[in-house]
């Protein structure tokens, strides 16, 4: 596609390319489709054993879990919640930059947005897999995780439909099913793709079998384009509810720390920000690894690191709000958890890692030079990964360790078993992001296309006049000479 | 494929008839004017194929909007009721549950799993309802009869024309898209059944 005219619309606006401009569209087929086709550079195996070797410790870990029941624990009376709902958590916020960059983003008109959306739907889905276990494994006595659904059964009694943990089981598992449909239908188009430049009979059915069958039809597309239009409608209020149904599990609780009314934005604000940061650690891997600096340029990364930046500022302020509302609530329990506890109480160190990562590391993305720094960019999102974490341990276990009895006062020591169950679940998610990279289109291949300049059908005469229905008959000859001169 | 009274090559098994008419262009823009072209001329039953949606192609084809949206609203006050209906029955009917002080119909505490449920369907229906709309899953097509259709999905446009549409003859049809500039119009064939 070398006839493409230079006076392109993109340029009108000084705006940077979305790809680097040698791209063509077959380009891009190519260099996308390359990652299924060629053998898996040494990196990727080294990546992959490490993954495998953490999922199996990990499914060894609980099956001794299950075996001696969740005394193997640090958790205790009062810290009952400790690293399994932190975790959870943890998890399911990074899930959510997934669905932020493919709803909101989307509804916002974001292009750039296209080179990154698949493989932060895919680190979503794997995300709330990663979360949905270990609510699963903390109930104890895992046979019994039938009771928070409602189904019949022998006691004769229903789930309670007024617990926010009951309300959490649907929100999480409607997000895992949205996130996982909206995934798979955005993958169709190019699993066609992959489908039809397949060498092998074996590829061309198992690709060809999840295309169904997809022929780039514009019938379909017409119907395809609004099904994901309102996929990202309905997924963006989804996004928002998930995390708030979250923050309520503590929320609607009395326990000084917890029972506040900024939790739910103060969640969906940290969950973005620690999304985005795992989207970032991850794709400044993958590019490199796979050499898709073309496809994910520092333009993309910037404009990551200003939502990092915004998020991270929001999380700051909630944090500070926390401390405001405390002290004028004129409660001496909230005052005791913020002034005592998390300043300078046996948690403090917890408190003060977590303020340094989450709020002070973003900062330095106010300079442009930063945001366009590889090494300083993987390594806030490293820190602000770690950062909110520890954000969800200090709401826990701050509030939790210093119950309104001193009697009952306690401190958490997490045994070998904790540790082992958190790392595992860092081998179940990269097991899967590391075959879904190998074998499945990490770059929304049509998306990327239609977001050429050269994929404006106005493009071969840009600049002459606006193309026009009626005027349209003359206009191919037009066209063609501008594009061969 | 339906009625076909004006070729009447339709014998035993294992012999061949044409079905599609299948010509390839170069460029978002070609297959923009083609596709104007077809539409102009009157035909109902022939398609685009084009590895991207090409803004703009709903217009040049004279398509109708999508019916998708009724699908998913029928879809969304299903799960709202759903949702509504099940929290009624099981926490007020069948086992009323009085919880932290608040009747057993507390509308504030539905809200959550009603919206849930309500997202829930509606997603169902608009990815369910699109497969249905647009006849997917279909491995089977006349379409990928042709090599070069390969292409459809890499960086090629086509337009493919149903030899059954009643306007269609093969050597206007031809000269009607080789003057839109495709660069190759070939003929596709299925097997008579």
């Amino acid at each position: 596609m070398s006839a493409v005219n230079p006076n392109l619309p993109i340029k009108d606006i000084n705006e940077v390319p979305l790809a680097a401009e040698s791209y063509d569209f077959h380009g891009i087929t190519e260099d996308v489709a390359r990652v299924t086709e060629t053998p898996a550079p040494r990196g990727w195996w080294v990546m992959f054993l490490i993954a495998v070797s953490l999922l199996g410790a990990l499914g060894l870990t609980l099956a001794y879990l299950f075996w001696k029941g969740i005394g193997a624990w640090g958790n205790n009376q009062p810290i009952s919640w400790a690293w399994d709902i932190t975790n959870f958590v943890w998890w399911v916020g990074i899930g959510h930059a997934g669905t932020l960059i493919s709803a909101v983003l989307f509804l916002f008109r974001q292009k750039w947005r296209t080179s990154i959306n698949r493989a932060a739907e895919a680190m979503t889905i794997f995300a709330v897999i990663c979360a949905l276990m270990f609510p699963g494994i903390h109930v104890g006595r895992v046979w019994l995780m039938y009771y928070p659904f409602p189904l019949p059964n022998s006691m004769g009694i229903w789930p309670n439909f007024k617990s926010p943990l009951l309300w959490d089981v649907f929100a999480v598992s409607t997000y895992f099913t949205v996130s996982l449909l909206f995934w798979f239908v955005g993958l169709i188009p190019d699993l066609a793709t992959l489908r039809d430049r397949s060498k092998t009979k074996i590829r061309r059915m198992a690709y060809g079998a999840f295309a169904l069958g997809w022929r780039g039809s514009n019938r379909h597309w017409q119907n395809y384009e609004r099904a994901y239009m309102i996929l990202a409608a309905i997924s963006t209020p989804l996004v928002l509810s998930v995390h708030s149904v979250v923050s309520f599990d503590f929320a609607t609780s009395v326990i000084p720390g917890w029972h506040t009314t900024i939790f739910p934005p103060y969640f969906v604000a940290g969950a973005i920000f620690s999304g985005f940061a795992m989207v970032l650690t991850l794709m400044l891997v993958v590019r490199v690894v796979f050499k898709l600096h073309g496809l994910i340029t520092l333009k993309h990364i910037e404009l990551m690191n200003k939502i990092i930046l915004a998020t991270g500022s929001i999380v700051g302020y909630a944090y500070a709000m926390e401390f405001f509302v405390a002290w004028y609530s004129g409660n001496e329990y909230e005052r005791y958890v913020f002034f005592v506890s998390r300043m300078k109480g046996p948690y403090a160190w917890a408190y003060w890692s977590m303020i340094i990562c989450n709020v002070l590391s973003p900062q330095i993305f106010w300079k442009k030079s930063m945001r366009t720094n590889i090494p300083v960019t993987f390594a806030v999102s490293i820190f602000v990964n770690i950062g909110m974490w520890f954000e969800r341990f200090v709401i826990i276990a701050t509030s939790l360790h210093r119950d309104f009895l001193p009697s009952s006062w306690g401190y958490f020591h997490p045994t070998p078993i904790d540790v082992m169950v958190y790392l595992g679940s860092f081998g179940l998610f990269f097991t899967f992001f590391l075959l879904f990279i190998r074998w499945l289109p990490v770059i929304a291949i049509a998306e990327v296309k239609g977001v050429l300049p050269a994929a404006d059908p106005h493009a071969e005469h840009y600049g002459h006049d606006s193309h026009d229905d009626h005027d349209s008959h003359e206009k191919p000859a037009d066209g063609e000479a501008t594009a061969e001169a | 494929m339906a009625s076909h009274d004006h070729d009447n090559e339709h014998k035993a098994s294992g012999e061949k008839r044409p079905v599609l008419l299948l010509a390839e262009f170069d460029t978002p823009s070609k297959i923009m004017h083609a596709a104007e072209k077809v539409r102009d001329a009157g035909f109902t039953r022939w398609d685009v194929h084009t590895p991207f949606p090409v803004h703009g192609m709903d217009k040049a084809m004279g398509l109708s909007d999508s019916k998708l949206g009724w699908i998913v609203a029928v879809m969304a006050a299903t799960g709202f009721t759903s949702a509504f209906a099940m929290i009624y029955y099981m926490n007020v009917v069948d086992y009323p549950l009085i919880v932290g002080g608040k009747p057993p119909l507390a509308l504030p505490s539905i809200a959550p799993v009603a919206f849930e449920l309500t997202i829930l369907f509606s997603a169902f229906g608009a990815v369910f309802g699109m497969f249905g709309l647009n006849k997917l899953p279909r491995h089977h097509h006349p379409v990928f009869v042709s090599e070069r259709f390969e292409r459809a999905t890499d960086d090629k446009f086509f337009v493919s024309i149903e030899v059954d549409d009643p306007k269609y003859d093969e050597k206007k049809t031809r000269e009607l898209l080789e003057g839109a500039h495709a660069t190759h119009v070939e003929v596709l064939e299925e097997e008579v059944v």
